[in-house]
């Protein structure tokens, strides 16, 4: 198991922002931390990144006890903390030539590894230009270069993707779907999308504490769409009263002019109901979909 | 140890890869030589020594250094960076030392560079140059001394302003507690023991004597206790920054 946290909380003052966190990632896991901003995601992954000694309960890294062995820990994670700090006058050159010597690396090895890091984070561009002035793409990815560079065993990436464009998004995530394999990944997002596109495991917190823990397939799941069948036809009041008399329907329901959302009851599957249903009365439809279920639904359900 | 170099150089770059490090020296040379020719009357003095030059240092660091070591934290916390710091594999004494080194170095480098004016009292006369370089050594502790309390106050805030002027009066209580105005109205107060307490712990009475080229392993051991103690109170303020 490369991350064990086990009963995490942590106050601040009056403030519990993190209350008796459980979770476990092991090798090949990619978990996306899930939740509305102040739920606990950053504060958490302080936490297990040794920045933060929590108020109870404790989190072990490679079997190293954060709080007692910080070093070791440290030395084997990779932390892109939230919004990518760096020292603005120094250019990524100098500052990943500065981690790895911090990281212990030398000679060629050292810059063996920046070479790596800045093909993988696609920074030769900006090489020598002060960090102040980089875009907030690109700062970013200074920051995936730093926590890169030394090929960790566990992963914390706050926000990875923020500030990036679409294709920027896109190499990060193809990024960290290439690492995924032989790391213990763990990644906050606010875009639940990403969640779909790079997890395998979704956590969604809020208040502090876990809401729900399942694969992102789960989750979707839970959406009161989830194998709803949405079609478009240019004859929804003819076709409306049909479906809703089929067994497993649970509402028709009219959205836009020409689209019908067909809503199953207790996520069963009714698309093939539905077909036949059609072909009887022999209606035109131009677009026949099912739904997974929209992950924005389940989580606004939960943390709210 | 090889943390420490790396955040020292790291440090170092950092000075000369903005204007800090120019402003900083051509500043700091300005007005040493400012004072020392026209306030302390260099030429008039008809001595070959830098008395006239050493003598306002203490001054000249009240608020020069606390300058230079307000950043030093307060930027780190500002600007988030120090979550970096303190998540890469280094300690915290090591990040601190670090950080401190490279300040003081970087002054060493601002008072090496006065070195005109100790050529120039040679080619006027036959100074002491034993007793000059005391002074340089005297005049580097306690630099040394006003950056360690400048460091330590620069952690306990996000504010360089507020780290400048906590560490500017801090400083100035200092070098004031040894001024014969406070020791006098003290003594007339108290009897001779607490004025002598302060005496023995303010940066001046020190300075003094290493800048009249006494040498006294006691002010050596009272500066680097100064340096330690608030470096040691730095790494707690780091400690409990990250704990807040």
């Amino acid at each position: 198991m490369m991350i064990e946290i086990e009963h995490l909380s942590k106050t601040f003052g009056p403030i519990t922002a993190v209350d008796g966190v459980s979770f476990k990632v092991d090798k090949g896991e990619v978990l996306g931390f899930l939740g509305p901003n102040g739920a606990g995601k950053s504060t958490t992954m302080k936490m297990i990144a040794g920045f933060l000694p929590p108020t109870e309960g404790t989190a072990k890294v490679a079997g190293f006890e954060v709080r007692k062995r910080p070093i070791e820990v440290k030395r084997r994670i990779g932390y892109l903390p939230e919004g990518a700090p760096m020292w603005p006058d120094m250019t990524p050159r100098a500052f990943l030539e500065f981690i790895a010597r911090i990281r212990g690396f030398k000679g060629d090895e050292a810059g063996k590894r920046i070479e790596t890091a800045i093909v993988k984070t696609q920074l030769k561009r900006v090489l020598d230009q002060p960090i102040d002035t980089l875009s907030k793409g690109f700062k970013r990815r200074v920051g995936l270069a730093q926590a890169l560079l030394h090929d960790p065993e566990v992963l914390i990436l706050d926000e990875p993707t923020d500030g990036l464009d679409p294709n920027q998004k896109y190499e990060v995530r193809e990024l960290i779907r290439g690492m995924a394999e032989t790391k213990a990944i763990v990644i906050s997002t606010h875009i639940l999308e990403e969640v779909e596109a790079v997890c395998n495991r979704a956590i969604i917190i809020a208040n502090g504490r876990i809401v729900a823990d399942e694969t992102p397939a789960e989750l979707a799941a839970r959406s009161t769409r989830h194998n709803g069948v949405s079609l478009v036809t240019d004859a929804p009041a003819k076709i409306k009263p049909v479906l809703e008399t089929l067994p497993d329907v649970a509402a028709v329901t009219v959205e836009n002019d020409d689209r019908l959302f067909v809503q199953p009851r207790d996520g069963r599957s009714i698309v093939g109901a539905v077909g036949a249903a059609l072909r009887d009365i022999d209606a035109k439809v131009e677009q026949v979909a099912v739904e997974q279920g929209r992950l924005d639904e389940v989580f606004r359900e939960i943390t709210t | 140890m090889q943390n420490i170099i790396t955040i020292f150089r790291r440090e170092m770059s950092g000075y000369f890869a903005t204007p800090v490090a120019y402003v900083f020296i051509v500043i700091f040379l300005a007005l040493t030589g400012v004072l020392t020719f026209y306030v302390g009357n260099l030429l008039g003095r008809n001595q070959a020594d830098l008395g006239a030059f050493f003598n306002f240092h203490p001054w000249l660091y009240l608020f020069l250094i606390p300058a230079l070591s307000m950043r030093l934290w307060a930027e780190e916390r500002r600007n988030g960076t120090v979550e970096l710091s303190m998540t890469l594999p280094v300690s915290q004494g090591q990040a601190v030392i670090g950080k401190y080194l490279a300040a003081w170095c970087f002054t060493g480098i601002a008072l090496v560079l006065t070195f005109p004016l100790w050529m120039t009292v040679n080619y006027l006369g036959q100074p002491d140059n034993g007793a000059i370089l005391a002074a340089y050594l005297g005049s580097w502790l306690m630099a040394g001394g006003f950056l360690a309390i400048g460091s330590f106050i620069s952690a306990l805030t996000k504010n360089q302003v507020i780290a400048f002027v906590l560490a500017a009066t801090l400083c100035f209580l200092f070098v004031a507690m040894g001024s014969s105005i406070v020791l006098d109205f003290l003594s007339d107060w108290t009897g001779g023991g607490i004025a002598d307490f302060l005496r023995s712990i303010s940066v001046m009475n020190h300075f003094v004597d290493i800048s009249k080229g006494v040498v006294d392993i006691r002010d050596i051991i009272y500066f680097t206790s100064l340096i330690v103690a608030f470096l040691f109170l730095n790494v707690v303020a780091i400690d409990r920054l990250k704990a807040a």
